[in-house]
Formats: structure tokens, C-alpha cells, sequence
């Protein structure tokens, strides 16, 4: 008695109901809170949007006309916006006590920091010329900035303020911080007992103190330690402030990511005779990274956003620059509100293209890292 | 060292290990000959493993002398590096590089470590991975094979630096049932080669067909050891015919 084995031929899925009105039942009526939830959320926004649409495009002046923007403003029955505060300050907010007459400078180096970090998002360009590329783009930073040759007159960095400088502390503050974070983070796991205290320390005391106070220790603290005449420049104390401070707690970042690696994953670098630093950089640093992206760009998010604290020690990057714009001048005071507006647009921007970059190495590395076996 | 042919390649002269409080190696003495062909057996925590990981320096011992290939093993990073170049390893995780290609895997140690060039490693490579029978896999991923095709690729990867001898932990004790023997298969294959060969299992079919000799340890300790034939038929020990009843009656 033998029974035979038949198999059942695979079937297609059944269907999903496509169209505009089962998507309007499944998505915004799906049961009767869900549907109040609907309802009351387009009222809202039905009572809320045309008001502020009147306010920032129907009602608002967008000439510098300081008369009229006044006027606008004290309208009760029209309130808008006066963009024109924008129209009238945009240079000294983008570029802060930077000489008028060179703002063609900063603008060009800000062009080449946004134009080398859109360029070094691209696989296509992560060749071994990116390192020395960007090399020289922070040399034509600095020499566009600072001047004093080539016929350029000479900027101190105390002038330096605006967009570039936020640029600057942002990308290079990252740039620097993730390879001392990687440091700190092997450290922090090292057999080594001397090694593990030394970055247990470092990280944790950093991490104990708010950043402030780890840029007022750059800016005014640490020319007390030294003789005169060797204190370096206020703009580098203050980058060094930041990086390290970015690198404490991207290191427990890293250090997450590296714990979470199988030890069997070691134990086989190791059976194949790789040292200690062939086996972090070809396994388990790969491994590590691609598992803690999202909150790699956490960090980078917090730092770029950081850096506007330096304003407390007098550097007047966009935020700074925006209160030297506004906090002098009587007429355009009132208008704080739309210049705030105007660079947390910027930060937005920015914000926003580092986190859906994240998503897309996110989704980049699940495909080329395929973990769920022929299915997908 | 004109006389090496005739000294074992591995020496175990009373080795002792802790893991903090617990002994888990207890005064092993086992000498290995070149080309000799060894299985382990013994219940679950009776140091087997630990045995064999300690001859590439993945554990290390306490006390004792442990020779390989004429170096004796201490925390000198040199004498770890010279058993690490004559010994492959297969485990029981396979242990493959998930983030690399199957190629990839095979090719990153000789490389980085004997500092092959590329086209060579990849020669090298390909020719290990038409032994074990997947070269038409070299470019997927490891975690888009099979078990046993996994392994097998870890086996490969083992061979591609050309050891002198081949531990193995228990390959095939992660595997489906379907894929034990096209594992088996390849390690049959192998054992014909006269590499030396320590391999931790439980198949005992396999033991009887390959092995040289038998090696049944308990509680840290060599229990007894002899060739295969004697070893099932006339097991001297108690405490040996106790595990092989409940091995082989079930």
C-alpha cells in the first residue's frame, strides 16, 4: 500500500483592490475612529491652511520696504509676513561680518563644500581620489576665506561667519570626529588595560559635561594654560572642541554595532591568520557600521545642528550671524520671527537630505547584503 | 629540522585549561602524526572543542606543552602566527563573512595575509571551490546558500591557505539532515588526501571509515583512544561503552 505523492501547483496571491475608493475606505475610513480622526483633521487644516497661506504668500511684502512691512505687520485683520527683512539682511545672515565687497568669496566656498558633499554621496565617486579631493577642497576653503595672497586682502577668522562657517564646523567637525570615534570605540573593547582606561575616560568624561561648556573651556579656558603668542586660532580650538566631543558619542555608537558582531565572526578572521587590524577593517568594521547607519546620521544630525552653539563664544555661524544682522539695527528688529524662519529653512535642508540619505544607504545595503536567502 | 617527517605535528604534553574556577583540560597528553586522520567523540562539555581549538590558539592553555609543527605554542605572537598559517579551521556556524562575496571569502586571507596577488588568490580560489563542488556559487552571497553549501564553502575557504592540518568542529552538527552528506562527502574526499585531519563529531559512520583513531574524552580528560575497528568492538572503558550504547541504539 503505497499513496502517491501530488503535488498542489502553485497559486498567484489573490488580488489587492486597487483604485481610488477602496484606498479612500482601507487608508482614511477604516473604522468609525479612524474615519473621526479624518474628519477632524481636514477641518483642521481646512480653518488652518488659508490663514497661513494669506499670512506667508498672499498678505506678506517682499521688498525691503521697512515701511510697508511695518504696516503688514500691525494689520490685526490681514496679518503677513515681511519677507522683506530677508531681502534686506540675506548677506550678512548668509555671510555674517564678512567684507561686503568679497561676499562673492564665502559664497564660492560654501559652493565647493555643498558641491563636494553632494559629489561624496555618490558610490560613483568613492574612488581613491575623494580623500585628496577633499583635501583640496578645504585648502581652496581656507584660502578663499583667509585671503592674503593672490591678490586677495586678508580675512581673519574672526570675521569668518554665516553659511561657510557653518559648513565648515559641520563637515569638517564630522569628518574628523568619525575616525577618532572609530579609535575610541576599538579602544573602549581593547585586551589592552591601559588602552580600554585611557578611551573609557576620555569618552565618558566628555560625555559628562554639555557642550558649552566643552566650547567655552576651547574659546576662553584652554589661552589660559599656554603662553601668549602661542594660543592657537579661536576657530580651530573651537573645531577641535566639537569634533571631540562628536566623536564621544558617535564612539559608543560605533562600540554598539561592534559588540553586536558574532564572536564566531573573529574566531574565523582569526583561524585565517589576520592580525588585529586586518580583522576590525575587512570584518568586523564592515559588519559593525552597516548596522548602526541610522544612528551614525542621528549623530551626524546633532552635530551639524551643534554647531550653532558656537555662537556663545562669539563665531556667528548662521544663527549667530542672524542675531549680528538683526539685534543692531531698530528698524528690522521687529522681524525676528521670518529671518528664524529663513535659516531653519536652511537647517531643514539640510537635515532632511542627510536623513533620506540614510534611508537610501539603508535600503542600498539590504540589497547587496542580502540576509534572507534566495527570496528575496 | 631534517627529522620533522617523523616527529608528530602536534605534541599536547600534559595540557591543562580553566575557564575561571572550571578545569575544563585535565593533563592531556595526545601526540598526532603527520597525515594522521583523528576523530574526537564525547558527551556535550567534555572539552572536546576546547581540545581542538586550542591548536590554533583560539583558546589558550594554562599548563603544559603544546607543540605544532615544531613551534611551541605560547602567547608570542609569532608562534601564533606560524600555527595560525598551518592551521585550518571549519566550524559549526560556518562562519562565513556575510558581508562578502563566497569569492570574496575565499580570497580575502591570501590576499591580506600571504600577500597573493588578486588574480592569483581568485585562481586559487575558483580551484578550491570546484573541489568542494559550488564554484558555480562564487558570487552570491553566503547567507543565500544552504547550510551544507555553506559549509562547504567554508571548507574551501579553510583550504585556500593550504594548511598542514584541518580541524574540524563539529561540521556537520548545524546542518538540515538532507545536507549532512554532501558535507560528509567533501570531508571523505579530503581525509583521501593526507592532510591531517582533527575533526569533532558525532557521525559515527563517518569515524569508522576515515579515522586513523578515535579519541573518546569526558569531564576535561582522555578517556581512552584506539583505531576504529578495536574502538567500537572491545571499547575498554565503562564509561566509554555507556556513551556509544546511547549513541548508536537509538
Amino acid at each position: 500500500m503505497s499513496a502517491v505523492f501530488t503535488s498542489i501547483p502553485a497559486r498567484a496571491a489573490p488580488l489587492r483592490m486597487l483604485g481610488a475608493r477602496p484606498w479612500i475606505r482601507t487608508r482614511l475610513f477604516p473604522d468609525w475612529t479612524n474615519g473621526a480622526a479624518t474628519v477632524l483633521i481636514a477641518a483642521l487644516l481646512a480653518w488652518f491652511l488659508p490663514q497661513l497661506l494669506d499670512w506667508a504668500l498672499f498678505n506678506a511684502v517682499f521688498s525691503n520696504d521697512n515701511a510697508a512691512c511695518r504696516a503688514v505687520a500691525h494689520d490685526a485683520a490681514r496679518p503677513g509676513a515681511c519677507w522683506g527683512v530677508i531681502t534686506e539682511k540675506y548677506r550678512v545672515i548668509l555671510f555674517g561680518r564678512f567684507p561686503h565687497a568679497d561676499h562673492w568669496r564665502p559664497l564660492l566656498a560654501s559652493l565647493i563644500l555643498v558641491l563636494m558633499l553632494v559629489a561624496s554621496c555618490r558610490p560613483r565617486c568613492w574612488r581613491r581620489w575623494l580623500a585628496p579631493a577633499w583635501i583640496a577642497a578645504f585648502a581652496a576653503f581656507f584660502l578663499l576665506m583667509r585671503g592674503g595672497v593672490a591678490g586677495l586682502t586678508y580675512v581673519e577668522t574672526a570675521r569668518w561667519g554665516g553659511l561657510p562657517l557653518t559648513l565648515l564646523l559641520a563637515t569638517l567637525g564630522i569628518a574628523a570626529a568619525f575616525p577618532i570615534a572609530v579609535l575610541a570605540a576599538l579602544g573602549r573593547l581593547s585586551p589592552l588595560p591601559a588602552v580600554r582606561a585611557a578611551c573609557i575616560g576620555y569618552i565618558e568624561l566628555v560625555r559628562g559635561v554639555p557642550l558649552i561648556s566643552v566650547l567655552f573651556m576651547a574659546s576662553f579656558m584652554f589661552p589660559l594654560f599656554l603662553p601668549p603668542g602661542m594660543t592657537p586660532d579661536v576657530l580651530l580650538r573651537v573645531l577641535a572642541g566639537i569634533t571631540l566631543f562628536a566623536a564621544a558619542y558617535l564612539a559608543e555608537v560605533v562600540r554598539g554595532g561592534l559588540q553586536a558582531i558574532p564572536v564566531g565572526q573573529i574566531e574565523a578572521a582569526k583561524s585565517l591568520g589576520l592580525g588585529y587590524w586586518q580583522t576590525q577593517r575587512r570584518i568586523a568594521l564592515p559588519q559593525a557600521l552597516r548596522h548602526v547607519v541610522p544612528a551614525i546620521m542621528n549623530s551626524f544630525i546633532s552635530t551639524f545642528k551643534d554647531t550653532s552653539l558656537v555662537t556663545v563664544v562669539s563665531l556667528y555661524e548662521l544663527t549667530g550671524a542672524l542675531g549680528l544682522a538683526l539685534r543692531g539695527d531698530t528698524d528690522w528688529r521687529p522681524f525676528y520671527f521670518e529671518a528664524y524662519l529663513f535659516i531653519a529653512i536652511i537647517y531643514w535642508t539640510g537635515c532632511y537630505a542627510m536623513s533620506s540619505y540614510s534611508h537610501w544607504v539603508e535600503r542600498r545595503l539590504a540589497v547587496s547584503n542580502q540576509t534572507t536567502g534566495n527570496a528575496r | 629540522m631534517s627529522d620533522a617527517a617523523d616527529q608528530p605535528i602536534i605534541q599536547f604534553d600534559k595540557v591543562n585549561k580553566w575557564y575561571g574556577q572550571f578545569h575544563a583540560l585535565r593533563d592531556i597528553d595526545l601526540s598526532v602524526a603527520r597525515g594522521e586522520r583523528i576523530v574526537i567523540c564525547g558527551p556535550s562539555g567534555s572539552g572536546k572543542s576546547t581540545l581542538i581549538r586550542c591548536v590554533n590558539w583560539l583558546e589558550e592553555h594554562q599548563q603544559g606543552r603544546l607543540i605544532v609543527d615544531g613551534v611551541e605554542l605560547s602567547d608570542d605572537p609569532k608562534a601564533i602566527e606560524a600555527a595560525r598559517r598551518t592551521v585550518g579551521m571549519v566550524f559549526q556556524q560556518f562562519n562565513l563573512f556575510p558581508h562578502l562575496s563566497v569569492l570574496e571569502n575565499l580570497t580575502l586571507a591570501p590576499t591580506w595575509v600571504n600577500k597573493l596577488p588578486l588574480n592569483e588568490a581568485r585562481e586559487r580560489a575558483m580551484a578550491q571551490l570546484e573541489r568542494v563542488r559550488i564554484a558555480d556559487q562564487a558570487h552570491k552571497y553566503p547567507l543565500q546558500l544552504s547550510g551544507g553549501q555553506q559549509q562547504r564553502v567554508a571548507i574551501a575557504r579553510a583550504l585556500c591557505l593550504t594548511p598542514k592540518i584541518m580541524l574540524l568542529d563539529e561540521p556537520t552538527s548545524a546542518l538540515d539532515p538532507e545536507m549532512i552528506k554532501e558535507v560528509l562527502d567533501v570531508m571523505i574526499e579530503l581525509a583521501g588526501q593526507g592532510i591531517t585531519m582533527l575533526c569533532v563529531t558525532h557521525e559515527m559512520g563517518f569515524a569508522r571509515s576515515i579515522a586513523d583513531r578515535i579519541v573518546f574524552m569526558d569531564q576535561g580528560q582522555i578517556v581512552e583512544q584506539n583505531a576504529p575497528g578495536e574502538f567500537f568492538a572491545n571499547p575498554a572503558n565503562e564509561r566509554t561503552r555507556e556513551f556509544l550504547s546511547k549513541i548508536l541504539n537509538h
